[in-house]
């Protein structure tokens, strides 16, 4: 599904990935480590094409395309999806209005006829059962007052909605307790299907008790310097990151 | 924002969708304003002495005003100085008789109003929107006339209330907004032309909607209306008025005047569509418009709410006010102003408390996007006697863009310590990160704009009658289309 070859991208003259590559196929759960400033968001915010972040060489292909020729709409409109770490608040644009916005724009991109309201509203309405959120939050604006475990669960649930096939989560595990870490690793594993693969950035191993990954990444100074499965998640979780580290200073 | 740049390029050459001319043939006088043309307008009009006198006191008080200090400076807008002898000042369509029925309108009129969406046919009823049409100079059209007349609202025509209910007219016109008040409204109590009149009876809940749609149509032509609304005690009516002008080079005036009175127990909802060409998008032709609302809550437990959304013209210079005189009564003022392009807007409004526990609430949203120069200006003056006044004012400025400005001026002035007074403002830029945030989900541009301006206009729209919401809405997003860069 995602093919990410050399991938090298800067912001202002910085330059923070420094050859990235990755394979990632439908129905495969990765999770990307690394400590920080190692480069995990910049991967996320090029993926979905923020326009502060230039690539400079390497390609990305998703489903065989250039992604990298896409807009960001566009991107999200073929499957694309970022659940954020930090949602950003939207005053006076209610959660149902927006997303119903959202559903209807995909649909609309991929010649489905428009959702009306009443459908919307049943469909929101079983979505949210699923990850126990409060239905009146789809009367509040956007984000605006939410609490930290709010915003994360309604990424979560904006996810559950608009049923990407290329799910990046970015360190939706910051800021939130237990209980919520469950709920968000119930919605996630809910959306798991051989159809739709997840990638899921993280610092820590712990989110992924919840959301058990096939493949974990490290990465280091803007490249993947180890990869491996589920158990590579304890390791680092053991020893840190110093080790992985250093096992590519020597290996290069 | 490179793919923003390229959607603007795509956009900016979006036309004003109503800037085409109609052609008919028009009555009009020469150009120019001399005492003259006061007697050629009250005589085309066949007004009574009474209304002539007025005019010419007017006049004789614009011409000092004009020789001794020109138009008002303090205004934040810049505009090259207006040539008030290269304006026709009255023009009408031809033939000018009297009308007994829409079928009697010339039908290239009433083509217009149908294009511009507005329903003057009877059979449009169901929309339950009464109309009174002012093309030019002169109202052409009033719907829904006898209806009312059966609940004893009068709705019809300035000048034709001006010859049929001569009281009401002298007992109120000037009360609120006197002759002598400012430039522009002098201007227009000489010159004024026609406008639109309505009188709720005691204890009457009007219906429908009331609303008056004005165009202006005939070149070089200045539209100068004026509007008389009188709610008498227990009353209650709510009012809307739309505008629009086509596509010239040449700037055009526009000054009115509307008076809003309400005695006791009565309530008015003053609501303004205002679509005025706003000029071309290198700031060419446009509406200048210079206008002069105001109410009067004479009553007691009286209540006066504007509600506005200013879009179009060039240059938009209003204020429109309650003047709080009754005990308890309440004044409010909803507005949301977009400048796009060049244009600029200077507008707010004023609430004088006069009486005991008098309430005005003003919720303010600017828009600047473009060249687009936005400024508020507000002003809540609590009197001796306003015992327990209370004034909430709240104006929010966002920015699109990096070559527009939003601007605020409030002054309040408070002789009661008793006063409350609370004043919150904001300047937002619309944020990379919420556009960001749209696309991500699959929301274009155009519309993550519209969403995110709507949702900050959410205030203000709320307090728009229903079928005019989705209007304002929609010529918001018309009228930001192409402003990102």
């Amino acid at each position: 599904m995602l093919e990410i070859k050399n991938l090298h991208a800067k912001v202002d003259s910085f330059e923070i990935l420094k050859g990235v590559d990755l394979e990632v196929n439908a129905g495969e759960v990765h999770s990307i480590m690394g400590p920080n400033a190692s480069g995990k968001s910049t991967l996320a915010q090029v993926l979905t094409g923020r326009e502060t972040y230039k690539v400079t060489a390497g390609e990305i292909l998703y489903e065989g395309k250039n992604l990298l020729d896409m807009t960001p709409e566009v991107r999200a409109c073929e499957g694309v999806f970022m659940a954020f770490q930090y949602p950003v608040e939207i005053p006076g644009v209610g959660s149902a209005y927006f997303l119903k916005a959202a559903l209807n724009a995909i649909r609309k991109h991929h010649g489905i006829e428009e959702i009306d309201a009443m459908d919307f509203l049943a469909l929101a309405k079983e979505k949210m059962k699923l990850l126990n959120i409060d239905e009146k939050l789809l009367n509040r604006s956007i984000n605006e007052g939410f609490s930290g475990g709010e915003k994360k669960r309604n990424e979560i649930f904006q996810m559950a909605i608009l049923e990407p096939k290329l799910c990046i989560m970015d360190e939706t595990d910051s800021g939130l307790d237990i209980d919520a870490m469950k709920v968000v690793a119930k919605g996630v594993n809910a959306l798991r299907s051989p159809e739709r693969a997840i990638i899921i950035i993280t610092h820590y191993q712990r989110l992924l008790k919840y959301i058990v990954p096939d493949f974990v990444h490290v990465l280091v100074d803007g490249r993947i310097v180890k990869s491996g499965g589920k158990d590579l998640a304890l390791e680092l979780e053991d020893k840190g990151y110093a080790w992985v580290e250093e096992e590519a200073v020597k290996s290069k | 924002m490179t793919t923003d740049t390229k959607t603007i390029k795509t956009l900016v050459d979006k036309e004003y969708k109503y800037g085409f001319v109609t052609e008919i043939e028009a009555d009009s006088i020469p150009r120019g304003l001399n005492e003259e043309t006061i007697h050629m307008i009250s005589a085309k009009k066949n007004e009574p002495e009474w209304m002539l006198k007025w005019r010419l006191k007017a006049y004789r008080h614009w011409a000092k005003m004009k020789k001794e200090k020109g138009e008002p400076k303090w205004v934040n807008v810049k505009y090259p100085s207006i040539d008030y002898q290269d304006i026709i000042y009255y023009s009408a369509p031809k033939p000018k008789k009297e009308l007994k029925s829409l079928d009697e309108v010339d039908p290239d009129i009433l083509k217009t109003f149908e294009k511009l969406g507005i329903p003057l046919e009877e059979q449009k009823k169901l929309s339950g929107v009464a109309v009174d049409a002012v093309f030019d100079s002169v109202s052409v059209a009033t719907t829904f006339k006898e209806k009312l007349a059966e609940m004893g609202i009068i709705f019809c025509s300035f000048s034709e209330a001006v010859l049929n209910h001569p009281d009401l007219i002298q007992k109120y016109m000037g009360s609120v907004v006197p002759y002598t008040d400012n430039f522009f409204a002098t201007l227009n109590s000489a010159v004024f032309t026609d406008g639109s009149f309505c009188y709720i009876p005691e204890g009457v809940r009007c219906p429908m909607e009331l609303s008056t749609y004005f165009r202006i149509n005939a070149e070089s032509t200045g539209q100068f209306e004026r509007t008389l609304i009188i709610a008498e005690p227990g009353s209650t009516v709510s009012y809307l008025e739309g505008c629009t002008a086509p596509m010239r080079d040449k700037n055009q005036l526009h000054a009115a005047v509307v008076e809003l009175i309400a005695l006791d127990d009565a309530t008015i909802k003053y609501s303004t569509i205002q679509n005025w060409y706003p000029g071309d998008k290198d700031g060419k032709g446009g509406i200048y418009n210079f206008v002069t609302k105001r109410g009067k809550c004479l009553g007691r437990n009286s209540h006066i709410s504007w509600t506005q959304v200013e879009t179009g013209s060039a240059i938009t210079w209003k204020y429109p006010g309650c003047i709080l005189q009754g005990d308890n009564s309440i004044g409010e003022f909803y507005s949301v102003a977009l400048t796009n392009n060049h244009q600029q807007a200077d507008t707010g409004t004023k609430m004088i408390h006069i009486g005991k526990n008098t309430r005005s609430t003003i919720i303010s949203k600017g828009i600047s996007a473009g060249y687009g120069q936005n400024t508020y200006r507000g002003m809540v003056k609590i009197l001796k006697g306003a015992t327990g006044a209370r004034n909430y004012t709240q104006c929010d400025s966002l920015l699109i863009g990096d070559k527009c400005g939003a601007h605020t001026f409030p002054y309040i002035e408070v002789k009661n310590p008793t006063a409350q007074m609370e004043h919150e403002a904001s300047t937002t830029r619309i944020g990379e990160d919420q556009m960001f945030y749209c696309k991500q989900r699959g929301i274009s541009t155009e519309d993550a704009i519209s969403l995110i301006v709507s949702g900050f206009c959410k205030k203000v729209f709320r307090e728009l009658p229903m079928e005019f919401a989705v209007e304002a809405q929609r010529l918001l997003s018309v009228s930001l289309e192409g402003s990102v860069g």
